[in-house]
Order: structure tokens, then C-alpha cells, then sequence
């Protein structure tokens, strides 16, 4: 739920609270005060009353309410003295309605002479069912009034108050640390939004600091590393060229100059993918897929054939994808050369293509792969494997650059790599 | 045959010379940018390994330097920085070839040697070994005028161990330049052995005055008996 929409929905059922209870109060006191005026009036009305009957004897003889708005009886003396001024609500069937309605009436007694007579004044009186009705109609149009208000309000004024926060929340879900874009922020007034703006900036700046120094001392690191292996592995090449060697100090220099090759593709990949995402390759071209995957397999020809590998290969379709040629051929040696190396003597290979999808599916050990550790640099599965254990991630690196999904699947013996070019 | 040296890492440059003197190349040296500067407007040499970051300036002016003084020097750029862009660049300003930086020796000599051959034959690319004959062109190879039927693979790596000619080619170099760039990806380079196997008993077999020798633990080298 959006926060605004929070906001009203909470405001709604507040309001419904705060307003049923001032309703209430309201009704108690409106109904009082009508009371109070009601009975002022009556008292008003008896004293006119008795004024009257002071001068004019027939106003005794009214013993019916009638078409007056008074009626008299005579009462005992000892009644009269029990009797006090008394006002109450009471039913009275009026013509017009052609029911009993509430009206009010004043009860008294008063002394003529030597007697004594009870007085009741009446008068009409609210109907407190309708002004209850009109009250409650009056209520939910004003409740509905204020929902409306408060929605308008939200979506014109508090939208556009909020507007900083929303659009950082845009920028902020579009952020990536990889390629850091400068962040700007909306100008705002409002202290909270300001800091909070200054905040976000603050730490992704810092972070974009630190990739970038990380990145810098991978790429520094395996940069400074190339010459002196390079220097190296030349001295050695030199060393076991200049003859008069044994054999056996022969294969020593084989073996170290095995170790720094290890460390120069080790220091290539590190290199190869700090490039990747550094989106140092360009030159994009429309890459035939299928050609690709054929060069490649030509290429690991001789090693499928060496490792007694048997290959079969189902190609379907022809992708045409707009990317680096080399990128392209990357991924799919990286791939092939995945599925060969982590298999077993005499297994099997399958390669598919189809328009959408590049499958690579190998026999190998019997238990699947970590899916989640898998394209993580450095991730090997056995240790002791001269594998520099980037090919995945590069693999991945490369799908991640250009939008396509890699997948790892365990199905029916087979470890399955897939790429979806969507 | 003159080749220049243009490298300012000291030990890199020794490698270098050390090397390309078994040759029997008259090889010079230069190591700051101005010291490659004179060199060029002063001499005419066959070959000139070009490192592209120089103390003093880049490389890539040393060659705009050599378009202009109409040089007709072949160059290949030497380079650790690997990068495409200086690839381009410095193909496009007239360098011959690009070799990124780390390289086997076996293949600096394998380049040089091209280079020298497209700049000095102008085509006519028959290269003859004792009696071996390569065309380098139509990738034919004849031992004594008979033809020797070889794949792609044969014929490219007998090639490279011709270009390095008593010379210790190691395993990842051969793989490297035969099975292309991307074959470094394989963690070992046991797979070529069949290749040879297949290669010598072909040479064997038509009498090639040459013989592949293994270098244990290392790779292979070509002599002439």
C-alpha cells in the first residue's frame, strides 16, 4: 500500500471514530438546549395563563386541550400540595399527522380564590427520530466530504510534497554500483527530505568509492603482476632453450613455468573481467551465434577427441545478438570448456542452440553443483583442479552485461548451463 | 635483418635482445622516448618492436612519427596494456601486428619472422628447410616436390616450430598459437601431443630432413639432423 493511501486509510477510520463521538455529544447538548428554551417557553405560557385567568373566569373552565394549548382541572387542596412544577415529554395525537407525536407539558397548580387547579401547557415538541435522521445524513455527508477532501489534498498537495522522496526512491531503485551515474537529487525545502538526500548521497558515494578503489587495486594488481611474469616465464623459456640440462631439471622448469602460465591466465581472467564490467568492451556487432559455437567447437576439437569425450550437438536456431564478437566467443569457450573439463574419460557433451536459449550439457560428477557459489569467482569444486575457477564468473559477467540469464540445472545426470538471450 | 627494441622495463628488454639475437638479428635497443625518437629518424630497420607506455610519450606517436617520415619500418606494438582501443589505433596508424604482453618468445620470433617476410618477399611466401618446402600462402608443404597432405592443425603448428627453428617451444605457446586465443582457457595442453604424433610420422614418413623433438615437461623443438 502506498504511503499516502496508508495515511487516508487510517484518516478514514479516525475520522469515522472522532466524528461519531462528537455526533453523540453534539445530539446530548443540541437536545438540552432545546429542552431548556422548550421549558422557558412553557413557563412563559403559565404566567400568561394565570394573568388570564386572574381576569377571566372561562379560562378555569377549559378542561380540554382542544384548540388551546391549555387545560385546567381542579384539584384538592391536599393533591395541590404534592404537586410541584413538573415538565415531561408526553404523546399527543396531532391532526396534521394523523399520529401521537412527542410534545412537552408543563404540569402546575395555582390558587383561584380558594381553589385549586392543576395547569398543563403543552407544546410541540422535535421529533427526535427525524433530527436524529437529518443529524445522520448530515454527518455522512460531511464524513464523505472529508475523505473526499483529504483524498484531494493527498494526491495534489502531499504528492507534491512528498515528490523529493518518490523521485529519490526512482533513482535509488535504478542505482547500480557498477555503472555509478552522478545522483541527482530534487531541491526541497523540507529539512527532513534535504537530509535525507544528503544522507543517500553520502553513503553512495562512499560505496561507489570503495567498488571503485576495489576495482582499481584488482585491475592495478593483475596489471603490475603481467610484466614480471611475463619477464619471468622468458627467463625460464631462456634458461631451458640454453641446453646442457638434465632432463630432470628440465621438468622442473616445466613445472614452475606451469605455475606462473596458472598465474598469467589467472591474472588475464581477473583482468578480462574487470574489463566486462567495466564496460571497457564496445565495438558491438551483429553476432551469428551459430558460427560462433561452430569455430569453438573446431577449436576443442582436439581436446574433446584427447579426453575421449563424445559430442553431440542439436542447433535449432541462429541468434542474432548485438554484442562484442570477442565477449561472444568468450562465453561460449568459457561455457565448452566448463562442460570438458568437469567431466569424466569416455563421458558426453551435448550442445543445443535454439533462437532464444544456448544449452551446454556434460556428464560429470554425480552430485549436483552449488547453484548459488557456482559463477562466484574462485569457486572450484575440487581444489586441487588447475582451473582458475573465473570461467563461470566470467561467463556470468559477460550474460549480466548484456541482459541475458544463465542458469545451472541437475537433470537426469547431466550438469546444465543454459543461457537465455531475452 | 636490424630490429629496434622500444622497451623501458630493463629486464624485459634483456629478454628480449638475449632472444632475438640467437636469431641472428642485429638487434638495437631504445628505452625512453627519445632515445626511440632519434633511433627511428636516424636508422631504417627491418623490424620494430614498439612498447606503447614509454617514459616520456607514447608509443602510438612513435609510429604517427614514422608515418610521416614515410618510414617503411615493419612494427609490431609490444603492449601490456592489451587493450582494443590501442589495438585499433595502432593498426590503423601502419603498425603491423599487435602482441600482448605477457608473450612466449616462440611467439615474438614467430611474428618477427612474419613480419619479416610479408616486408622483404612481397608475397612470394615459400619458405624452405633443408628439404622442406612451405607456401605459406596456398598452406601447402612438400617434402623433396612431394606433397604432404596435413590439416589445419599440422600445417600451423609445423609452421610455428619452422619459425622457431632450434628453439624450445613450450606447450601453452604452441597452443595457444594454433588453437587461438581462447584455448588458454584449457588447464592443460596435453591435447596436442596427438597432433605431433601425427605430424612426425608424416614428416617420418616422406623423408623430412627435420625431426620434432620433445623437451620434457616443456614442449617441443624442431631440429635439423
Amino acid at each position: 500500500m502506498k504511503l499516502l493511501n496508508h495515511a487516508t486509510a487510517w484518516f478514514s477510520v479516525l475520522l469515522l471514530v472522532i466524528i461519531t463521538v462528537w455526533a453523540g455529544l453534539f445530539y446530548v447538548n443540541m437536545l438540552d438546549e432545546i429542552y431548556d428554551s422548550m421549558d422557558d417557553g412553557l413557563e412563559n405560557q403559565k404566567m400568561l395563563v394565570l394573568r388570564k385567568a386572574a381576569q377571566d373566569t372561562t379560562v378555569l373552565a377549559r378542561t380540554e386541550f382542544d384548540d388551546g394549548y391549555y387545560k385546567v382541572k381542579e384539584v384538592p387542596f391536599s393533591a395541590a400540595l404534592r404537586q410541584k412544577d413538573v415538565y415531561q415529554d408526553t404523546l399527543m395525537y396531532m391532526l396534521n399527522e394523523k399520529d401521537f407525536e412527542p410534545v412537552r407539558m408543563l404540569t402546575t397548580v395555582f390558587q383561584q380564590g380558594s381553589k385549586y387547579y392543576e395547569l398543563r401547557v403543552i407544546t410541540s415538541m422535535v421529533e427526535e427520530d427525524d433530527l436524529i435522521e437529518d443529524l445522520v445524513f448530515a454527518l455522512l455527508w460531511l464524513y464523505g466530504g472529508l475523505i473526499a477532501t483529504i483524498l484531494v489534498l493527498n494526491n495534489l498537495l502531499l504528492k507534491r510534497i512528498w515528490r523529493p522522496f518518490y523521485y529519490l526512491l526512482q533513482r535509488l531503485q535504478r542505482f547500480k554500483l557498477q555503472d555509478a551515474q552522478p545522483f541527482p537529487t530534487l531541491q526541497t525545502n523540507i529539512d527532513e527530505f534535504r537530509l535525507l538526500n544528503q544522507t543517500v548521497e553520502k553513503l553512495l558515494q562512499s560505496n561507489v568509492a570503495t567498488y571503485q578503489s576495489q576495482k582499481n587495486f584488482i585491475e592495478n594488481a593483475a596489471h603490475e603482476l603481467q610484466t614480471p611474469l611475463a619477464i619471468s616465464l622468458n627467463k625460464l623459456e631462456l634458461l631451458a632453450e640454453g641446453g646442457n640440462l638434465q632432463d630432470q631439471q628440465l621438468a622442473q622448469i616445466g613445472e614452475v613455468m606451469e605455475n606462473l602460465e596458472r598465474l598469467t591466465r589467472l591474472n588475464k581472467s581477473l583482468l578480462l573481467l574487470s574489463k566486462i564490467e567495466n564496460r571497457q568492451f564496445n565495438g558491438q556487432e551483429e553476432v551469428r551465434l551459430a558460427e560462433v559455437v561452430q569455430k569453438a567447437l573446431a577449436d576443442f576439437q582436439d581436446q574433446l577427441q584427447f579426453r575421449n569425450l563424445s559430442l553431440t550437438q542439436q542447433i535449432d536456431g541462429d541468434p542474432l545478438l548485438r554484442m562484442n564478437p570477442d565477449l561472444a566467443m568468450m562465453l561460449v569457450t568459457n561455457l565448452l570448456k566448463n562442460a570438458i573439463v568437469h567431466n569424466m574419460a569416455g563421458g558426453l557433451v551435448h550442445v543445443s542452440l535454439s533462437a532464444i536459449t544456448f544449452t551446454l550439457e556434460n556428464t560429470g560428477p554425480s552430485k549436483p553443483l552449488n547453484s548459488e557459489q557456482l559463477f562466484q569467482r574462485f569457486y572450484k569444486e575440487s581444489p586441487s583442479s588447475a582451473s582458475t575457477g573465473l570461467g563461470l564468473s566470467i561467463a556470468k559477467a559477460i550474460c549480466d552485461l548484456y541482459g541475458f540469464q544463465i542458469g545451472y540445472e541437475y537433470r537426469q545426470s547431466r550438469h546444465v548451463l543454459q543461457v537465455q538471450f531475452t | 635483418m636490424k630490429v629496434l627494441i622500444i622497451e623501458d622495463e630493463a629486464d624485459m628488454l634483456q629478454t628480449m635482445v638475449q632472444s632475438l639475437k640467437k636469431e641472428q638479428y642485429v638487434v638495437e635497443t631504445a628505452q625512453t622516448y627519445d632515445e626511440a625518437q632519434e633511433k627511428i629518424a636516424l636508422y631504417a630497420y627491418d623490424c620494430i618492436l614498439l612498447d606503447i607506455g614509454l617514459p616520456g610519450g607514447s608509443g602510438l606517436d612513435l609510429l604517427q612519427e614514422l608515418k610521416e617520415l614515410q618510414k617503411t619500418d615493419g612494427v609490431i606494438i609490444v603492449s601490456a596494456k592489451n587493450s582494443v582501443d590501442d589495438r585499433v589505433a595502432g593498426l590503423e596508424l601502419g603498425a603491423d601486428d599487435y602482441l600482448p604482453k605477457p608473450f612466449h618468445m616462440a611467439e615474438l620470433h614467430a611474428r618477427v619472422k612474419s613480419v619479416l617476410r610479408r616486408r622483404k618477399f612481397e608475397g612470394s611466401n615459400v619458405q624452405t628447410l633443408q628439404n622442406l618446402q612451405i607456401d605459406l600462402d596456398k598452406h601447402l608443404v612438400w617434402v623433396e616436390g612431394q606433397e604432404l597432405s596435413l590439416n589445419r592443425k599440422e600445417f600451423d603448428v609445423l609452421l610455428y616450430l619452422v619459425s622457431n627453428k632450434d628453439r624450445l617451444v613450450s606447450k601453452t605457446a604452441l597452443a595457444e598459437h594454433v588453437w587461438g586465443d581462447y584455448i588458454d582457457q584449457a588447464d592443460n595442453y596435453e591435447f596436442i601431443y596427438s597432433q605431433i604424433k601425427n605430424l612426425r610420422k608424416k614428416l617420418k614418413d616422406h623423408g623430412a630432413q627435420v625431426e620434432i623433438q620433445a623437451v620434457y615437461g616443456i614442449g617441443y623443438k624442431l631440429i635439423t639432423p
